[in-house]
């Protein structure tokens, strides 16, 4: 595994003022595999992100980044500077300036009409379009997405999530992120990291839903609630895209 | 008497020409404490400048460098809430240049110059150094101005893509450090930050584009250069307040223009 692996950790650990961030991190990611971080809050879970790509300088351990890299990094939020004037475009001519690409990259997204718009004018969904279509301008073997549907409503979630997806599928790119939404946690990822400072657990989402730190770390209720999802996910396989229409009903 | 004025409007248009892009950077990317802390350690440049008899420009533009190598360096120091630490450095090396300064026994020197800035005193060898310092500027951030954009906008993303972020970020406080060293005797330390924050402040309302702000930025910098210096002429104001008090009063007028954005 670790000859094919684009990206991987191994014991890292990040201590700030005394306090362990990170300790002894060890994972592995092969090409076009979709591993999901999930863990309450303060768990590190931005932290890890950061640590892997290189933005944070963890105490110890090793990373290995395949040479050549392609990352696409999709940030928790943007955090503009209400004072700088910037346009979508102008935001995306960053990343490359092919004007081309950049159209391409916000039609893929589905935000083509908002082109010319501040960046300051557009609603918290629309942003993290603009930030996914920037990620894309990589043209990444890997996405990192930390926490995409923050700040994105409740059908707009769903959406974007299925936008991850159909991504996914035509870059064949593997995919990096931390998500909150079971739905996704249950029926796209390949594995589950539960983290807690510490990785509690890991494996395939089935198997981490029934692990005991899982259980533990996250109580019943919400242990419940994945196996309402499994349960859904399950029964309705060939009619995949009701689910989320249920999840209002049960909510 | 002609000369005195030519010089001071030269000299003031150079910096207004400067802290305008700069002054744009330093709002985007939050860093007008930095400048303050820069401005005000200055006047220890200058006391270190007076006791050893040194030229007093070049003593400052050194001394300016040197601490913004260390401001640059605080941020690896973790465990400390940055903005209070650049509060207290900045009002501490005030007051110690200002401790300084009494102790060097020196007549010709008129401390409210440098408080203040002495615009109407730029003598001609002044305005070929200041010429100098603000052609070299202006040429870095030229060179570098897209890089400092995407920097400012969002860094880590930046930094993913490839640029040298903590370079990109040593540059953009060498360059504030060497403004805040000539522009000190054009406004003062007092008040420095304010030909930063101001222009580019009042420009962000209608500007379209950072290049737009940036323009903007250096062009009302420039009309606040003139009303100041017209002020000081006809009524006989100091020249660097009445430049920064023109900025204020451009920064009002900015906010009664259609905004660039639609919310607001």
């Amino acid at each position: 595994m670790p000859e094919s692996a684009l990206l991987s950790l191994d014991a890292i650990s990040l201590k700030h003022q005394q306090q362990n961030l990170l300790s002894n991190i060890s994972l592995s990611l092969s090409a076009k595999q979709i591993m999901t971080i999930i863990g309450p809050n303060g768990a590190g879970k931005s932290t890890l992100i950061k640590v892997a790509l290189g933005l944070t300088k963890a105490d110890s351990g090793t990373i290995y980044r395949r040479p050549g890299l392609r990352i696409g990094y999709m940030p928790q939020k943007l955090s503009l500077n209400p004072l700088m004037p910037l346009s979508v475009s102008r935001f995306l001519a960053m990343a490359k300036s092919d004007r081309k690409q950049i159209a391409a990259a916000l039609a893929r997204t589905g935000i083509q009409h908002l082109q010319n718009r501040p960046l300051h004018d557009i609603s918290g969904g629309e942003t993290q379009r603009v930030l996914l279509s920037r990620a894309l301008l990589s043209n990444p073997d890997l996405l990192v997405l930390d926490e995409p549907a923050q700040g994105v409503d409740i059908s707009g979630q769903t959406e974007l999530y299925e936008l991850i997806s159909d991504l996914r599928d035509e870059l064949g790119c593997a995919v990096l992120m931390v998500s909150h939404d079971l739905h996704w946690v249950m029926a796209q990822t390949d594995t589950v990291i539960c983290l807690n400072q510490h990785i509690c657990c890991h494996g395939h989402p089935e198997q981490v839903s029934s692990d005991p730190e899982y259980l533990a770390l996250f109580g019943r209720r919400h242990a419940e609630a994945v196996a309402l999802y499994q349960h859904d996910h399950d029964h309705q396989h060939d009619i995949h895209g009701d689910v989320v229409c249920e999840h209002k009903h049960h909510d | 008497m002609i000369d005195i004025l030519l010089y001071a409007l030269l000299a003031g248009l150079l910096v207004a020409a400067v802290s305008g892009p700069l002054g744009a950077l330093v709002t985007w990317q939050r860093m007008a404490y930095y400048g303050d802390t820069l401005a005000h350690s200055a006047l220890l440049g200058l006391a270190l400048g007076l006791a050893l008899q040194a030229n007093l420009q070049y003593s400052v533009l050194v001394s300016c460098l040197l601490i913004a190598v260390v401001l640059f360096a605080l941020q690896w120091w973790r465990d400390i809430a940055l903005d209070s630490l650049l509060g207290i450095l900045s009002h501490s090396s005030l007051a110690l240049g200002l401790v300084c300064l009494s102790f060097i026994d020196n007549q010709s020197l008129d401390l409210n110059a440098f408080l203040f800035g002495d615009l109407l005193a730029i003598l001609r060898e002044d305005l070929v150094n200041l010429a100098i310092i603000c052609a070299l500027v202006l040429g870095l951030l030229w060179r570098y101005w897209s890089a400092l954009v995407a920097l400012c906008a969002h860094a880590e993303l930046a930094e993913i893509e490839g640029l040298p972020v903590q370079r990109l970020r040593l540059l953009l406080m060498l360059m504030v450090a060497a403004t805040v060293a000539v522009a000190m005797k054009i406004v003062g330390v007092l008040l420095i930050t304010a030909m930063l924050i101001i222009p580019a402040s009042a420009a962000a309302r209608v500007a379209r584009s950072p290049e737009q702000g940036a323009l903007l930025a250096a062009l009302i910098g420039g009309l606040a250069v003139c009303g100041g210096l017209a002020g000081a002429w006809y009524w006989d104001t100091p020249a660097g307040p009445s430049i920064v008090l023109s900025a204020g009063c451009l920064f009002v007028l900015g906010q009664l223009a259609p905004g660039y954005r639609r919310s607001n």
